[in-house]
């Protein structure tokens, strides 16, 4: 019988998961993903993590319990860095270590160090490190991961079309260019991939946008040499690779000023969110006068709230496009 | 120019020494107080951690006393730390001071920039002279922990209580006062002299607790509420798992010769956490087993607000707890933090901890006869 890993649908999930999902199934093991988020996972998630810890390591904690009967092992990467110089997050890097402690009885978790701060070299090691689970031939493992890059890149190039990963799952209806803009809007939806596109902990924010026949653009659709060259204009080399495709898409909008609001979505306690988000502020409302709302989720966050405020912002980017733009940026 | 730079516990002895011994013009900063953190509470963003409000308090404080250029360090992830300096920068921008900062940061392959940063703010380009106060400078930072080494001795044993913060508290004020190395170095002789003599109880039971955490709200005493005073009093000795004299020699003469003398404390955190996550995590956990194994009776972790890597070891300490049965206790400081609720945890923690005690030494006690 084929092994059953388990993927959490939760943080890095959101960018990668095809890969690796297609990774596991091209070795011959059995992929199973845990459902989306709903309030089970996230009260779960809530009653076996540290207090201090933001949602989205909060809900991950929830995934893995949820999967954790169902399935022979856990795919849980240490993932430290993905790009040279950068590191992602320290809760990410500690992440197999904090499930560990705060979860017992854990089937095996596939815990395997990606890191590639230094540089590149290690990559066949950590790839064949992710494929012994299942099988020890390095050419078949070779051979999944090049079949893997590929579906992964399709993937890639889908989001970069304005297809949403939601739950991460491309619903190609849903799709911006199927969609009449009637109003014209063009919004920006800044944060994390994690925040962004996890409907539950977002409160389905991108899902609202487009009902509202809002076109959207993430972080994730933004050109990724574009985002390099900004951020390489900073006086400090941005050391997250979150923070650097946040921050680099921010410096975007306020040079060539074409989206009419700004929204970034934080969860609350997020460190790297506390810096991004300030400068990506001030570089877009501040000093490009582009209309800004933050909205910071946590797990009491209610719904009700983030309507009327959503609303509000809508309205007054609507206004402001009567008015021609004579309405202050700050709301 | 007139030079300052950020609070963080005793560095700012070791920081005054050095620029002295330059002959540069320097403005200490107050010491950090309330204001200091409403000032720095206004400015900053909400939800970055407690040190960078106090940063901001501080060089907001010392540009009202006239300094004009403001000296920071800063790191390369993955903790929030490394940016501090962007967003400083930002934040007294916005609020239109008018000050040159410079940043002495890892040099990350630039070492060109880094050293004439280096000449232009020494204001010489004699290396020796620049490596001699830098030597004395450290020198001054170990001489400074050894004494708060007395003192985390002294304190619970003291027959009158609060006879060795007299004598403490007295050599920070006239730190103040004095110029140079050679005169801070007296001073802190004679503080250490005043406090070895301070007469001791010897009936008085101590505990030993072991404070682990974020460096920054280990080290300096008003954030942490003078923690290792109020316990100090309380009867408690502390052994702190950082320290600064520590962290220059890692982080400025071991570092970069990729030396390290912290192996056996990453060895100790190995089974719980393999690898670094930026901050002191590793350093958390490592010194939490190590305490344990020695016989402390209790441990203490103090981390500022949503601090990133502390968040991680949190999670793994009661894991350790549990393994190594030795109480465990977590305190966050941020703006927020009520003194009342802060010294209630404490002596109930310190209460717990001094029944145990008893508790075990009776159990021999019945057990040998």
């Amino acid at each position: 019988m084929a092994i059953k890993i388990g993927i959490p649908r939760a943080l890095w999930f959101f960018d990668y998961y095809p890969l690796w999902k297609t990774f596991y199934e091209e070795l011959g093991a059995e992929v199973i993903l845990s459902d989306p988020t709903n309030k089970e996972t996230l009260d779960l998630g809530v009653k076996n993590t540290v207090d201090e810890a933001c949602l989205p390591v909060k809900i991950f904690h929830g995934h893995v319990l949820n999967l954790k009967d169902r399935v022979d092992v856990i795919f849980i990467p240490k993932v430290m860095s993905v790009y040279e110089n950068e590191y992602i997050c320290p809760k990410f890097c500690g992440l197999p270590e904090m499930v560990n402690h705060s979860i017992p009885g854990l089937p095996q978790i596939i815990d395997t160090e990606i890191n590639f701060n230094r540089s590149r070299k290690s990559l066949k090691w950590t790839i064949y490190q992710f494929g012994r689970v299942i099988t020890k031939n390095p050419i078949k493992i070779w051979n999944a991961y090049k079949k893997a890059l590929e579906v992964y890149n399709q993937y890639r190039e889908k989001i970069m079309d304005g297809n949403f990963p939601l739950d991460g799952e491309i619903n190609e209806v849903l799709t911006q260019k199927n969609i009449k803009q009637k109003k014209n809007i063009k919004v920006a939806l800044l944060g994390h991939s994690y925040n962004i596109f996890d409907s539950y902990g977002s409160m389905n924010l991108i899902q609202k946008l487009l009902d509202q026949h809002i076109e959207v653009i993430v972080p994730e659709m933004m050109d990724f040499e574009e985002i390099n060259h900004n951020v390489g204009q900073l006086e400090k080399k941005m050391f997250w690779s979150f923070g650097r495709k946040i921050l680099g898409t921010a410096m975007h909008i306020a040079e060539k000023n074409e989206v009419d609001g700004v929204i970034y979505l934080s969860s609350f306690g997020c460190g790297i969110d506390s810096i991004i988000e300030d400068l990506s502020e001030r570089k877009t409302r501040k000093s490009a006068e582009i209309p800004y709302l933050l909205i910071t989720v946590d797990e009491h966050t209610g719904e009700a709230g983030v309507n009327t405020r959503l609303e509000a912002f809508l309205d007054m980017i609507e206004w402001r496009k009567r008015d021609e733009n004579n309405l202050s940026a700050h709301g | 120019m007139k030079i300052t730079f950020p609070h963080m516990g005793n560095q700012y002895i070791g920081t005054k020494v050095l620029l002295e011994e330059l002959g540069l013009d320097v403005i200490v900063p107050d010491a950090c107080s309330k204001e200091t953190l409403n000032i720095g509470t206004k400015h900053s963003p909400e939800s970055i951690c407690l040190p960078l409000k106090i940063n901001i308090g501080n060089f907001i404080e010392s540009i009202r006393k006239g300094a004009d250029t403001i000296i920071m360090i800063g790191s390369c992830g993955p903790c929030r730390f490394g940016y501090y300096s962007i967003l400083q920068k930002e934040i007294l921008k916005e609020i239109g001071e008018q000050v040159n900062i410079y940043l002495l940061d890892a040099p990350q392959g630039d070492y060109k920039k880094f050293f004439s940063g280096i000449f232009e703010l020494a204001n010489t380009k004699n290396p020796f002279k620049i490596i001699k106060a830098l030597y004395r400078a450290v020198r001054i930072l170990y001489q400074i922990d050894d004494l708060e080494k007395i003192a985390y001795y002294k304190r619970p044993r003291q027959k009158e209580i609060g006879a060795v913060d007299f004598y403490y508290e007295q050599l920070h004020k006239d730190i103040r006062n004095v110029y140079g190395y050679k005169a801070i170095s007296k001073l802190i002789k004679q503080a250490k002299k005043n406090i070895l003599s301070v007469e001791e109880d010897p009936d008085k039971e101590v505990i030993k607790v072991g404070l682990i955490g974020e460096i920054y709200t280990i080290i300096e005493p008003s954030v942490n509420l003078h923690m290792e005073k109020r316990l100090g009093e309380m009867g408690v000795e502390i052994h702190k798992s950082l320290s600064l004299s520590k962290w220059v020699t890692e982080h400025l003469i071991l570092h970069p010769l990729k030396l390290t003398r912290e192996k056996k404390v990453w060895k100790a955190a190995k089974p719980y956490l393999k690898t670094m996550i930026g901050g002191h995590a590793r350093e958390t956990v490592g010194y939490g087993v190590l305490y344990a194994e020695q016989g402390f009776d209790g441990l203490i972790q103090v981390y500022p607000f949503t601090c990133m890597p502390e968040i991680v070891a949190q999670s793994i300490m009661p894991r350790i707890e549990k393994e190594y049965d030795i109480p465990y206790l977590c305190l966050i400081v941020d703006e927020m933090t009520g003194e009342a609720g802060f010294n209630t945890r404490l002596e109930a923690f310190v209460d717990l901890l001094v029944k145990r005690k008893e508790q075990k030494t009776s159990e021999e006690l019945l057990l040998r006869y």
